[in-house]
């Protein structure tokens, strides 16, 4: 009797501490997955802090398109390419293999690793990645792209980061957040704290800084902020509206929403001469604006024609021209960086779902089966994207793949999470 | 038996082969680059409350249909009585714009402010000052109710009067 409690109180503790990892539940997956093994990272001397290769099929495997072959599976653990027994991958039908050693000189790691074919023992390649003490997850992520890269063709995007807001009510009060993390929602780190809201975080094209919309003045106002230095700077105080930022990728120019003219405008805001203009003259509320890839082009969300629609405007002749025609809910456009999939939140029989549709051909897709998702935001290499939803009445982020394939929910934090905004490479 | 021994040697031979292709084929080295992130501090500069001195019994939250920016029969009685109170005792006010949860944020955050542009023009009609009002959307960011059901999202479609 006392032996059973004790194991249920040791489960108990084990579900515990495994609910504050990261958690990749992988609802759907593509049909097939590459099976890759990754050995564990080889090293001398004392134990690295974090376990890099498992840092790596975290990534591989959250991608979808990678089956990665368990660690107690393996036959032997090479650490580099001399070491390699091919048979010993070919039993686990392993169609690739990455071999990793790490090197500590002064205070740098060096990682020198290796990506093989295994059915032809064919070496892919061998690279070097430096980096500091503290950078064991950036090298992680960084091998993630190589490999991702050579084997699929299409530049990795695990390197990158998300921005967010979270809200946490305690005591009647809520507390605002506007964090960032990985892509993968680890190291979380805090931007900003208030007790007003905190909404639309939107990166600059290097990903140094962040624009933001902060209440703090007792109405919206857009905040331009420095990650590195947390040098914050007010853009606008105007009265009404003042929303919606969003970078060109050129860097040179906000789009945002102001209403201060009557009603909810397009405007830009060209951040070296400091100077705003009017891009639309409507009665109806237009907002949500987000650039096209080349910078010449933005579409924006419109209720002219009756219901929320996407349009896009050409800047050098104002030309607007309308994108989505069915259902009658389309908002918060988001262009892929490919230019051709516009992704939006689309309602269908009641439901507000995460839309891509083709600018090229047209065809509509509804990607999530959730009923409050909002606020998709696109990888730069285009294959996956980030969204809220609400899952037990709790905002959570949750990524799905451009294609449906792949679908999995984001470690949970503290409060509802929301808002994700995917940093550029 | 047989095949096993030849397939190792194979491997063997190949995996030799593959030491001597490394030497050659280390050319890239990447380094990393740091990420420093500080967390930025408010300044505290907040609006002041107004002076309203309408009966503390007269309501002011107004309530909205989904979707729609329509005033209630109820909504315009208590209206005119504030109205009443601001034009003897002029004080500025805001009006407070809130949707509920569905749909996109900023889109919420236009159709509240539409909401409250709806409560402020009928204050204006009832000969209020223009200059006294102003509306400031919260969109769905300050729900009144925290649920994801219909009678949460009625009480979120509000413009409070302040």
């Amino acid at each position: 009797m006392k032996k059973t409690s004790l194991l249920l109180l040791l489960f108990s503790f084990i579900s515990l501490s495994a609910k504050a990892e990261l958690s990749i539940n992988i609802t759907r997956g593509i049909d097939n997955p590459t099976k890759i093994a990754i050995a564990p990272l080889s090293f001398y001397g004392n134990q690295p802090p974090e376990d890099a290769s498992k840092i790596i099929e975290d990534d591989l495997k959250r991608s979808g398109l990678f089956d990665p072959i368990p660690r107690k599976n393996m036959l032997s653990f090479p650490g580099t390419i001399k070491d390699i027994y091919f048979r010993d991958w070919k039993i686990l039908g392993a169609e690739y293999l990455v071999v990793a050693s790490l090197k500590l000189s002064g205070d740098f790691y060096q990682i020198t690793y290796s990506l093989l074919e295994v059915h032809s023992s064919r070496l892919v390649f061998t690279k070097i990645a430096k980096g500091s003490k503290g950078q064991l997850r950036d090298l992680s992520h960084h091998i993630s792209d190589e490999v991702y890269q050579a084997i699929t063709g299409i530049e990795g995007a695990f390197s990158t980061k998300v921005a967010y807001v979270t809200s946490l009510k305690s005591n009647k009060k809520i507390l605002y957040k506007l964090m960032v993390s990985d892509v993968d929602g680890a190291r979380e780190r805090l931007i900003l704290e208030s007790s007003h809201p905190i909404m639309s975080p939107s990166w600059s094209p290097d990903a140094k800084e962040l624009v933001y919309v902060s209440f703090e003045t007792g109405r919206p106002a857009v905040f331009r902020q420095h990650l590195a230095n947390a040098n914050r700077k007010q853009i606008t105080d105007f009265r009404g509206l003042n929303g919606a930022p969003s970078w060109s990728p050129d860097g040179k120019k906000l789009a945002l929403v102001l209403s201060k003219d009557g009603n909810p405008e397009i405007y830009t805001f060209d951040l070296r001469k400091q100077k705003f203009i009017r891009h639309t003259n409507h009665f109806a509320i237009d907002t949500e604006p987000n650039w096209a890839p080349d910078s010449k082009s933005l579409v924006f969300t419109s209720d002219r024609g009756g219901s929320p629609q996407i349009y896009r405007l050409t800047l050098k002749n104002g030309e607007v021209q309308r994108l989505t025609f069915r259902g009658t809910y389309n908002a918060r456009p988001r262009l892929a960086a490919n230019g051709r999939t516009l992704v939006m939140v689309h309602r269908s029989a009641h439901q507000f779902h995460i839309a891509t549709q083709d600018l090229v051909n047209g065809d509509l897709r509804i990607l999530t089966n959730t009923s409050l998702d909002e606020s998709p935001t696109v990888s730069p290499n285009s294959a996956m994207l980030l969204y809220a939803t609400k899952i037990n009445n709790r905002g959570v982020l949750a990524a799905v793949s451009l294609d449906a394939g792949v679908k999995f929910l984001l470690p949970s934090k503290q409060g509802d999470v929301r808002e994700p905004a995917w940093s550029p490479k | 038996m047989n095949k096993i021994y030849k397939y190792s040697f194979v491997t063997i031979v190949l995996s030799v082969f593959l030491v001597g292709c490394s030497m050659t084929k280390t050319n890239s080295i990447a380094t990393m680059a740091n990420d420093n992130i500080t967390t930025g501090s408010i300044k505290n500069n907040l609006i002041q409350g107004s002076t309203l001195k309408t009966d503390s019994k007269v309501p002011r939250v107004f309530y909205f249909e989904f979707d729609k920016v329509m005033l209630s029969s109820e909504a315009r009685s208590a209206l005119r009585l504030h109205a009443q109170s601001l034009r003897s005792n002029p004080a500025k006010i805001r009006l407070l714009g809130h949707a509920d949860e569905r749909g996109s944020r900023e889109y919420n955050m236009a159709l509240g402010e539409n909401r409250g542009n709806v409560v402020r023009d009928f204050l204006v009609q009832e000969g209020v000052s223009n200059s006294l009002i102003e509306v400031v959307s919260y969109g769905e960011e300050k729900a009144a109710s925290s649920g994801s059901n219909e009678d949460s999202w009625a009480m979120n479609r509000r413009v409070e009067l302040k």
